[in-house]
C-alpha cells in the first residue's frame, strides 16, 4: 500500500502542478483600508458588513478549527493562515513544486446586503490581491471578486480588471440570493464569455436561505456536507435556465463542491427532462450534454469511495478532462497532491488532472 | 411475479368533497362554507408529466382517482400481491395545525373505507400532520390498530429537519406500533426549494428533491435519532436512489473530519444508513445501461436496502419496465419480496 502511495511523490513533483484553489487571508480587516473611501471605512466601523447570518462577527455554523485552517498553517508571528506570502511559498508553492496557483478570497464582500458597499469591498479585495500577492509572486493568479447581486456593478469591475494578467477568472459563490442561472446574472456571464474568462464558482456563502428545503441543520457536520447541494443547484440552474445555450463558450469551474454527484445529477436531469422538456423548450440538448461541455470540477475535498477503485468509475463517467486538482490551502481539509487520490492514476491521467486540464482553461502565460 | 410487493403507489383524492363525510361537523361545514378545495400538492401539479404517465391519464380525471384503473394498471399489470398506498395530499402541508390534522384524519378513514376495503391487496401509510407532531402522534395511535396501515408517511421537506427534537413524538409513536416512517418526495414549501432560493422550473424543484433526502439522513444521524429510537426504520420514497453511494462517501468523510462535534455518533454514517434506511426503487436515476446500473448497485453495498415500487401513476418508466436492466434474479427476488416483508412486518401477518 505504501508503495502505491509513495510512488506518485516524484511523478507529481515533475508535473509542475496547477493548484486551482488557494485561500489568501487579510492580516487584519484594515488591510483593505488603502482602497476604501472614508465613507466606507466609517460605515464598516459603525455597522459592520451586514450579510444574512445571525451573528455580527462570524458565520452561522462555527467551523471546527480556528479560521477553518490547518493547525500548522499559522505563520511565524501569529498572523492568520494564508496571510503571509513567504510562509505560503514555503508551505505550499515550493514544497509541492506548484507552478501556478489560483487565489480564491473567501472573506465577506460579494454577498453583502448593501450593494454599494459590496462593490466597494470587492474592488478593494481585487486591489489587495494584486498588492499583497500577485505583484510579488508570479506563480499566483487572483480571482476577480464581484458584487454579483448587482450585475451592472459586477460587469464594471470585470471590465476594470480584465486586462491585468494578475486575474485568471471571475469568482462566484455557490450560495446566492437567486439560483445563478436566472436572468439577473446574465450580464456577468456575457462579460465572462466575451472575455473568455472562466467562472470560478466556489463553494460557500450565506445568502439567507435555509441550507435545506427542510430548514436549518443543527451542526457544521451537516452544513459542510450540505454545501455540495448548493453547487448542484447552481449546476442545475445554469443548465435549465439556458445560460449555456445562450453563452455556449462559457466555462464554469465548480470549486470545492464535491463531484461524485456530477454524473448522477446529469442522469437524473436527463431522465426527468425527457418527460418535462416542454417546460424548458429553450434547451436544445439533454441537460447532461451542457454539463459535459460547460462545467469543470476541482478535486478537493477529494471523493473517498468505500472501495477506492470506484473513484475511477466516477471519473470515467465525468470525463478525465473535466477535473482540476486543488489543495484548498491553508484550510483544514487540505489535499496533499502526493496522497490525495485514494486510487492509483496513470502518468497520463495525472498529467491531465494536475496540470493540463487547468492549462486548457486558464490563461496562465 | 404474483408475489411482488409494490411499496409506492398513489391513489388520488379527486376533491376535498370526498373527504367531508369523514370529518367532524365543524370541518365538514367549514370546507363548504369557505369554499376551500384545491389541496393537491405543488410538488405534483395534477396536470404535470410527473403526476401521471400519459397512458395512465384519463380525460377529466385527476391522476390515480379511479379504483378500477388502479386495480388493472397497477395491481394486475404488475402482478402485485400487495401494494402500499401513499396518498399525497394537502393535509400534510397545511400551515394550520388543526386543518392539516382534519384533512389527514379524513384521508386515512377514506382510504380505509373506499380503497383498502375494496381490494385485499391494498395497504396504506398513515398520513399525518407533521406540522403538529403531537397531533401526528395521536393520529398514529388512532389508525395503527388497523393492521392494513403499515407505515407513517411524512413529506421530505418540512418545517424543520426531522432529526430535531420537535419531531420526537412522531418517532415515538411509530416505534410504539412497530411502524416504519416513510419519507416521500415533496415539499411543504416552508423554505425555498434550494439553498440558493427559488428555481424557475418545476423540473428543477423535482430534481433538487433528491437533496432533501440527503439532508434528512444527515439530520437523523447527526441528532442521534437512530440512537434514541433503535428500532426505527426509515423508508425513502421516490428519492431517485442513485445519489446514495456518493452521499455515503461524503457523509463518512465529513464525519471522520469533524465527528467530535457530534460525539454521540459513534459509528460511521454508512452503518446507520445500511441498518435503518430503505429506499423504493422508482425512479432509479441512471442510464439504461446494465453495466452502469450494476456498478451503482455494487456501490450501494447492500442487497437489503432497495424496495420494489412502480410509483403508479407517476411517470417514471415506460411499459412494464419497472426494474432497470442490471438487476440479477436473486436481487430481484429480494427487492420484490424479501425486503418489503422485512421492512413492513405487518405484511407478513396476512401471509401467515
Amino acid at each position: 500500500m505504501s508503495e502505491v502511495l509513495e510512488r506518485p511523490t516524484d511523478a507529481t513533483a515533475k508535473l509542475r502542478i496547477i493548484d486551482s484553489d488557494i485561500h489568501p487571508s487579510l492580516r487584519a480587516e484594515s488591510d483593505l483600508n488603502p482602497w476604501l473611501s472614508e465613507r466606507w471605512k466609517k460605515h464598516i466601523a459603525e455597522y459592520g458588513k451586514l450579510g444574512h447570518q445571525p451573528y455580527a462577527g462570524r458565520n452561522t455554523y462555527p467551523r471546527f478549527m480556528p479560521n477553518t485552517a490547518r493547525r500548522d498553517a499559522w505563520p511565524p508571528g501569529g498572523a492568520p493562515p494564508g496571510s503571509n506570502l513567504d510562509f505560503m511559498r514555503a508551505q505550499l508553492l515550493d514544497l509541492y513544486d506548484i507552478e501556478h496557483g489560483i487565489l480564491e478570497p473567501l472573506f465577506p464582500g460579494n454577498l453583502l446586503r448593501n450593494l454599494e458597499l459590496s462593490a466597494a469591498v470587492c474592488s478593494a479585495i481585487n486591489d489587495w490581491q494584486v498588492a499583497a500577492f500577485t505583484s510579488q509572486e508570479k506563480r499566483l493568479r487572483a480571482s476577480i471578486q464581484i458584487p454579483f447581486e448587482d450585475a451592472r456593478a459586477s460587469v464594471a469591475e470585470i471590465e476594470k480588471r480584465v486586462r491585468q494578467r494578475d486575474f485568471a477568472q471571475v469568482q462566484l459563490t455557490s450560495r446566492s440570493t437567486e439560483p445563478l442561472g436566472r436572468p439577473k446574472y446574465w450580464p456577468i456571464f456575457e462579460a465572462a464569455a466575451h472575455h473568455n474568462l472562466p467562472i470560478g464558482l466556489h463553494i460557500g456563502g450565506e445568502a439567507g436561505f435555509a441550507p435545506s428545503a427542510s430548514g436549518w441543520p443543527s451542526f457544521y457536520v451537516e452544513d459542510h456536507h450540505g454545501l455540495t447541494h448548493s453547487m448542484q443547484c447552481q449546476a442545475t440552474s445554469l443548465v435549465l435556465e439556458g445560460v449555456f445555450e445562450r453563452f455556449p463558450t462559457l466555462k464554469v469551474i465548480m470549486i470545492e463542491g464535491g463531484w461524485s454527484w456530477l454524473p448522477i445529477l446529469g442522469w437524473r436531469l436527463d431522465a426527468h427532462w425527457r418527460k418535462m422538456q416542454s417546460e424548458v423548450p429553450h434547451l436544445k440538448m439533454p441537460p447532461s450534454a451542457y454539463m459535459k461541455r460547460n462545467l469543470w470540477v476541482s478535486t478537493q475535498p477529494m471523493e473517498e469511495p468505500e472501495r477506492p477503485e470506484d473513484l475511477r468509475r466516477t471519473i470515467d463517467w465525468i470525463g478525465w478532462d473535466r477535473i482540476l486538482f486543488a489543495t484548498d490551502y491553508p484550510h483544514w481539509d487540505f489535499d496533499d497532491p502526493r496522497h490525495a487520490f485514494p486510487c492509483a492514476l496513470t502518468e497520463a491521467e495525472k498529467r491531465m488532472i494536475f496540470r493540463s486540464n487547468a492549462e486548457a482553461i486558464y490563461k496562465l502565460d | 411475479m404474483a408475489e411482488t410487493i409494490d411499496c409506492d403507489i398513489h391513489p388520488g383524492v379527486p376533491t376535498v368533497k370526498v373527504l367531508l363525510p369523514y370529518m367532524d361537523a365543524y370541518w365538514a361545514d367549514a370546507f363548504v362554507q369557505r369554499g376551500m378545495d384545491g389541496f393537491d400538492l405543488a410538488s405534483y401539479p395534477p396536470g404535470s408529466p410527473i403526476a401521471c404517465r400519459p397512458d395512465w391519464r384519463r380525460a377529466g380525471q385527476k391522476p390515480g382517482t379511479d379504483l378500477a384503473q388502479l386495480q388493472s394498471a397497477a395491481l394486475d399489470a404488475f402482478g402485485a400481491r400487495f401494494a402500499i398506498c401513499n396518498p399525497l395530499y394537502g393535509g400534510t402541508v397545511a400551515v394550520s395545525e388543526t386543518m392539516g390534522a382534519a384533512i389527514c384524519s379524513a384521508l386515512n378513514d377514506w382510504i380505509a373505507a373506499e380503497w383498502l376495503n375494496a381490494d385485499p391487496r391494498l395497504r396504506a401509510s398513515i398520513v399525518v400532520p407533521a406540522q403538529a407532531p403531537h397531533l401526528a402522534a395521536e393520529e398514529i395511535d388512532r389508525k395503527a390498530p388497523d393492521r392494513r396501515f403499515v407505515q407513517v408517511l411524512l413529506p421530505a421537506g418540512a418545517e424543520m429537519l426531522y432529526g430535531k427534537s420537535y419531531y420526537w413524538p412522531i418517532f415515538e409513536a411509530a416505534q410504539r406500533h412497530g411502524l416504519p416512517v416513510g419519507i416521500h418526495a415533496g415539499l411543504m414549501y416552508r423554505h425555498a426549494p434550494t439553498s440558493n432560493g427559488w428555481p424557475s422550473f418545476h423540473l428543477h424543484d423535482y430534481v433538487a428533491g433528491a437533496q432533501v433526502f440527503e439532508d434528512q439522513l444527515l439530520s437523523l444521524i447527526s441528532e442521534g435519532t437512530f440512537l434514541r429510537y433503535p428500532g426505527l426504520r426509515i423508508v425513502l420514497l421516490e428519492s431517485g436512489v442513485t445519489w446514495l453511494p456518493g452521499f455515503i462517501w461524503r457523509a463518512i468523510k465529513t464525519w471522520r473530519g469533524v465527528r467530535a462535534e457530534v460525539p454521540w455518533v459513534k459509528r460511521s454514517p454508512a452503518a446507520y444508513i445500511r441498518e435503518h434506511v430503505r429506499l423504493t426503487m422508482q425512479p432509479f436515476d441512471a442510464p439504461d445501461d446494465p453495466a452502469i446500473v450494476a456498478q451503482l448497485l455494487e456501490e450501494i453495498g447492500s442487497d437489503e436496502m432497495l424496495l420494489y415500487a412502480t410509483d403508479w401513476p407517476h411517470w417514471q418508466f415506460e411499459g412494464e419496465r419497472a426494474v432497470p436492466p442490471g438487476f440479477s434474479p436473486a436481487l430481484l427476488r429480494r427487492i420484490t419480496v424479501d425486503n418489503p416483508l422485512a421492512t413492513y412486518p405487518r405484511l407478513q401477518e396476512s401471509i401467515a
